[in-house]
């Protein structure tokens, strides 16, 4: 089902305003019980329209859906693209291409999403960087970093891996001995497979569809 | 306490629910001046507090003082509104006893474990590791269990009394929405973009909504008593806010659904509604500025007065403009995750919940310190008010620039890619306004002192009327 803003919104504002309207009917708008009424009936109905979207961005929003990608996105290669249509930035799904050299299957690959959110939240990692912009801002934001230029140019070569998957897994599992610039980040004791699961989370948020935020990430060359 | 004033035992509780919440206020204000530093200086205290605790603690000590602040004062004027003693007061003793013990044991271990390994644990008893909602999932149970308590309370009490006013009425309602709200963030799912659907019931509806509502209570009693406002003018206003802060505010969550992959339709409706956000901020800006006409600034309590009035304007520049400065979509697709949030966050909480809080400790101080005709008022007070005010725009101005020299630098130019992060770091903007930020941080932080100072003395010696 499409909806349109516009029509959410002006129903829910006429729909107040209408029934609170009848119930008002001779009273004094002076009277305190006038805006009671206003109040109650115009919190019931915006909660009314908030719980019917909630299921629906929720049904739009499952796993596996064209807005958040199944956890088997790591076996293909991610990409963020102009969508001329749309006007915005879109991730783009591209060929298989092998995850820390194999295929992951879709019960691997659901257990190493949840162990990498798991890995995200003990560590904190939201109280320094962004995931899909919200969080602290001490450090770069994470929503889109798979596809930072970065790992290919500067880390991977910097802690000799051979792909990029290796290459951000070793930098995050001791970050202290590659420099980047004054702010450093602290080694979290994050174990082999915590990394890998931490590095599957990261590639498989890049293939989010955000509505185009952030904006051309990775695009600027004004940024090097 | 040398007062002839009747005093009900639930109101020596809110002083024990206030003494905690200056205590942690000023907790609040040594990480944040901890945080702001590592800012100037990264190395500073690096691998024994990561900025990433010193945020955690900063932050939840701030909510939980806030919230403290409002317990005291439900359990301050609950008593008065009901002319009688509340119901479960054993309970609201044992709650108070079980919050001093969580608080102690949840710091101790974000101060000293700090991390977990990923599993069910860590989330159980280390931290949930969301922004805000950090604390581990047994003290989320007993903030619901405390709430519960409190709500049973109020209702209670408002049974026994046969007396459900107006302001009653709101406040047990909001109350169940506290409540509810807060369990839609305890559960765990791997999808990020479901977790922060949810997680954002808490913190929009939280802040945005059942807190400005309960605020709005608080504040209807505080000018009952401060001025003398007739119940009927109060209770109209308060339900003419409720309707805008429902209207606008339940919806206006939107504005957090642009980015967390939530689908198209958000974009028109959360940048709607919270355009018209600022409308019940507006209101009681009117309200305040008419109220003040009337009474002439002639007033029994010249500290709580003042902090009320600034409360409107500071709910309405922190909250209403700086909110609605990057609320529209199409500027928040830059400004989004920069500082230019911390600076709308700093001000909107001091205005619109601090103030808040202080303007009900003085309201209160002038019932157990002063006789009938006596009026609260000194000097010290305004030294505090005036520099509290001055240093929390010297905070809000810096962090704008740099939000603003982030917006164009590291998202608008340079594609928010890890570069184009440090790019922006590293800009005249961003480092400088970190300095004064800093500045004015030490000068929040003595000021604070004043206020504590002002509030264990005024009234001693009563001033001459």
């Amino acid at each position: 089902m499409k909806l349109g803003w516009l029509e959410i919104t002006i129903f829910s504002i006429v729909l107040t305003v209408v029934i609170s309207a009848l119930f008002v009917r001779g009273k004094d708008w002076l009277d305190p019980g006038f805006w009671a009424v206003f109040a109650i009936v115009g919190s019931l109905i915006m909660f009314s329209v908030l719980w019917f979207l909630t299921f629906d961005t929720l049904k739009k929003m499952s796993l596996g859906s064209k807005r958040v990608p199944s956890p088997t996105v790591i076996n293909h290669r991610v990409g963020y693209e102009f969508d001329p249509e749309r006007k915005i930035y879109v991730p783009t799904i591209g060929e298989e291409e092998p995850f820390f050299g194999k295929k992951w299957s879709e019960d691997e690959a659901i257990q190493l999403i949840t162990k990498g959110k798991l890995a995200i939240q003990s560590r904190n990692c939201m109280d320094c960087h962004t995931l899909l912009g919200n969080g602290a801002y001490f450090a770069p934001d994470l929503t889109k970093s798979w596809l930072d230029p970065k790992w290919e140019t500067m880390i991977k070569p910097m802690v000799g891996a051979q792909t990029k998957e290796e290459a951000i897994a070793k930098w995050i599992q001791n970050p202290q001995y590659y420099a980047t610039w004054q702010r450093r980040m602290p080694n979290l004791k994050i174990n082999e497979e915590e990394a890998k699961a931490i590095v599957g989370y990261l590639k498989f948020m890049s293939a989010i569809d955000t509505n185009g935020f952030p904006d051309h990430f990775g695009k600027s060359s004004l940024a090097y | 306490m040398k007062n002839k004033n009747f005093l009900y035992e639930s109101q020596k509780l809110a002083f024990w629910y206030w003494t905690l919440a200056l205590i942690l206020f000023g907790f609040q204000l040594v990480f944040g001046l901890i945080i702001a530093y590592q800012y100037i200086q990264p190395e500073f205290l690096h691998k024994i507090l990561n900025f990433s605790i010193g945020r955690l603690l900063h932050l939840n000590a701030m909510i939980l003082w806030l919230l403290f602040g409002f317990i005291g004062g439900i359990y301050w004027f609950l008593p008065m509104e009901t002319e009688r003693e509340i119901v479960g007061l054993f309970w609201a003793k044992v709650a108070f006893g079980l919050i001093a013990v969580a608080v102690g044991i949840v710091v101790a271990v974000f101060l000293l474990v700090q991390i977990g390994k990923a599993d069910w644990v860590t989330l159980w008893f280390i931290t949930e590791g969301r922004e805000y909602i950090e604390a581990p999932r047994w003290a989320d149970i007993g903030i619901v269990a405390v709430f519960s308590i409190i709500f049973f309370n109020v209702f209670a009490t408002i049974w026994k009394a046969k007396k459900l006013k107006g302001i009653l009425w709101v406040l047990v309602i909001d109350l169940l929405a506290i409540i509810g709200f807060y369990i839609a963030g305890m559960f765990f799912t791997p999808n990020i973009s479901v977790d922060q659907f949810w997680w954002w019931w808490v913190v929009h509806l939280w802040v945005e909504a059942t807190w400005e509502v309960l605020v709005g209570v608080l504040v209807a009693w505080i000018l009952m008593s401060v001025l003398g406002t007739p119940r009927k003018i109060v209770e109209g206003w308060l339900y003419l806010e409720v309707f805008l802060v429902f209207g606008t505010g339940i919806l206006g969550l939107g504005h957090h659904y642009f980015w967390i992959g939530a689908p198209e339709y958000w974009l028109g409706i959360g940048g709607f509604f919270s355009a018209l956000e600022p409308l019940p901020l507006v209101a009681m800006v009117v309200h305040a500025v008419y109220d003040a006409g009337v009474h002439r600034l002639k007033t029994v309590n010249k500290p709580a007065f003042f902090w009320i009035v600034f409360q409107s304007f500071g709910n309405f520049v922190g909250a209403g403009v700086w909110g609605f400065m990057h609320t529209l979509p199409q500027i928040n697709l830059y400004s989004h995750g920069t500082q230019i949030t911390a600076a709308h966050g700093h001000l909107a909480f001091f205005g619109a919940y601090v103030a808040t809080n202080i303007a009900m400790i003085y309201t209160a101080l002038q019932k157990v310190r002063l006789n009938e005709g006596q009026i609260l008022d000194g000097g010290l007070w305004k030294w505090a008010f005036v520099s509290l005010i001055i240093s929390i725009f010297g905070i809000t101005a810096p962090l704008t620039v740099a939000g603003f020299a982030q917006t164009f630098i590291e998202r608008a130019v340079g594609g928010s890619s890890w570069q184009a992060y440090i790019n922006g770091q590293l800009h005249p903007w961003v480092k400088e306004s970190m300095v004064w930020r800093f500045g004015f941080g030490i000068m929040f932080f003595i000021s604070y002192l004043l206020l504590v100072i002002d509030l264990l003395k005024i009234g001693k010696k009563p001033a001459i009327a």
